[in-house]
């Protein structure tokens, strides 16, 4: 599974430094990181660097990449919860090119796992450390926009705002209607932004034995929870927080407790629902398991998505 | 090889006339990667506090320093980490090697240094002369490499809090007789406050002010 490293072309010899960064920036952003780790939750502000592509592809989770990055580590990248799709493909691949370090798409192989928008499906380890790209880091934002204002309410733990948001969602639909970017606390004290990632995976967040590091590139922020910290997502005595549940299964693997993406399969309604994290899905199908649907509708997602599951 | 480690050479010299070079220890090896592994192990110390963690092939800095604190100072500092040195670390041949291999400002009040490096934590200042950040940014407190005789052996302290699963036993030994207690106040006010690199031969252990130490 695990793909070694390119041996062809150097990165150094092409006059690039080792991970893409210089030295003095990698210091600069470790500095950040380990203030990020003491004080959980906490936006540390950092000197983003410009990344060899725009702001909204990763750049900021790409620069915590490159500052933690070493020889003996093997990297796996994903973009809502696969392995294939093109932010994924290419972030593994400029790491392969100018870290030169093997890559992976088997979550317990990894070392270091960049995200964006999930959590693995497979529970992470203790050793390894998982980076979120992050587009808005600041949880606070769409309730206000100030950041004088918002960096005032961290320092004052003056959260009641986001409480009243959560509540308007109760008054006018019945329940808490947040499905991702859903707000947590860390360790009692900071409300952090989980990123776009899918309440679903908020709970895999608590008690983590793997180091979370966050980067947000545009916004320039660095925030972390360490290993074993309590991660909790705000809700109600009366409205406690739920995940979202389907009533269908994975229609490729099977899987009944996973994160389900929609794919249409016609113009006739056709639909079927298949896992979110595509090396789950492929590794229960090579185990064995099977989804509802027929080898049929198995071929149609393939031509679909151009994905390959002819052993499906 | 083209590497940017040009930048950490000061680029001028200070009014005593630059840098004395004569028995100028070496300092990474291979800067970019012996600096990349010792983060790493800085970082995991730092995420299980408690945890001591082993930096294999820590330099061998100058005297007073321990290859931890070496290899500490080396992968962290640079001329953004205005520095701080306890009187017995501040030797001629210690401001050589920093200035040099780092190319940080070497500060004399403690309060304004990002870093505090200590080799005699006997005499040591109180935690709360270092700098504590603020309400706002609390990123803004210093760093200690506080180098200790053993990291065990000491009185013990029950480390808990974010980055370890239950509780963890640490007893470091050399400290002041104030420490746990000024730790108390360090911890109390969170998220304010100053974490700790405890170093002892090629061994690191992590200390950020989140970790609540029960006598």
């Amino acid at each position: 599974m695990t793909r070694a490293a390119p041996q062809s072309e150097s990165v150094v010899e092409a006059g690039y430094n080792f991970a893409y960064l210089d030295e003095q920036t990698k210091r600069m952003i470790r500095r950040c990181i380990l203030k990020a780790v003491a004080v959980p939750g906490y936006q540390v502000p950092f000197g983003g660097r410009e990344m060899p592509l725009p702001y909204g592809w990763g750049t900021g989770g790409m620069q915590v990449t490159a500052s933690i990055i070493g020889r003996a580590d093997t990297l796996k990248v994903i973009d809502q919860g696969a392995d294939d799709t093109t932010n994924a493909v290419n972030i593994r691949r400029f790491f392969a090119r100018t870290a030169e370090v093997p890559t992976t798409e088997a979550t317990a192989e990894a070392s270091i796992v960049q995200t964006r928008h999930r959590v693995p499906e497979d529970p992470l380890a203790e050793g390894q450390i998982i980076v979120y790209q992050v587009p808005q880091p600041e949880p606070l934002r769409a309730l206000e926009p100030r950041e004088v204002e918002c960096r005032k309410m961290h320092a004052y733990k003056e959260y009641g705002l986001m409480q009243v948001s959560l509540y308007e969602d109760i008054a006018r639909f019945g329940e808490i209607a947040t499905s991702y970017s859903y707000p947590v606390m860390v360790n009692d004290r900071y409300l952090m932004s989980p990123t776009p990632i899918p309440k679903f995976d908020n709970p895999k967040m608590d008690d983590c034995p793997a180091l979370q590091l966050f980067g947000a590139g545009r916004e320039k922020r660095i925030y972390a929870v360490p290993p074993y910290t309590r991660v909790k997502s705000l809700d109600f005595d009366d409205h406690p927080f739920a995940i979202q549940q389907w009533e269908e299964d994975c229609a490729l693997c099977g899987a009944e407790e996973t994160f389900l993406d929609e794919v249409i399969l016609d113009d006739k309604g056709g639909k079927m629902y298949v896992c979110s994290d595509s090396h789950f899905c492929e590794r229960r199908r090579a185990e064995g398991h099977r989804g509802r649907l027929s080898e049929g509708a198995a071929k149609a997602y393939a031509a679909a998505v151009g994905a390959d599951v002819e052993e499906a | 090889m083209t590497i940017a480690y040009g930048l950490a050479v000061p680029r001028t010299s200070e009014s005593s006339g630059g840098i004395d070079t004569t028995d100028l220890r070496p300092g990474l090896g291979d800067p970019v990667h012996d600096s990349q592994r010792f983060f790493r192990k800085l970082l995991s110390a730092m995420a299980q506090p408690g945890r001591p963690v082993e930096l294999p092939g820590a330099p061998e800095g100058p005297v007073p320093l321990d290859p931890a604190t070496a290899a500490a100072a080396l992968t962290l500092l640079d001329l953004d980490a205005p520095l701080w040195i306890d009187w017995i670390a501040d030797t001629p041949q210690l401001r050589a090697y920093l200035k040099f291999h780092c190319g940080c400002p070497i500060v004399e009040r403690s309060q304004t240094a990002a870093f505090g490096l200590i080799t005699d934590p006997e005499h040591m200042p109180r935690l709360a002369l270092f700098a504590q950040g603020s309400d706002q940014y609390p990123d803004r407190a210093a760093s200690l490499l506080l180098q200790v005789p053993s990291l065990e052996g000491g009185p013990a302290v029950t480390l808990s809090g974010p980055g370890i699963r239950d509780s963890a036993v640490f007893a470091p030994d050399g400290l002041p007789d104030w420490f746990w207690n000024d730790w108390r106040l360090n911890a109390g006010q969170f998220p304010l406050g100053v974490d700790v690199f405890f170093t002892c031969g090629d061994r690191v252990v992590g200390l950020p002010r989140s970790i609540l130490a029960e006598g």
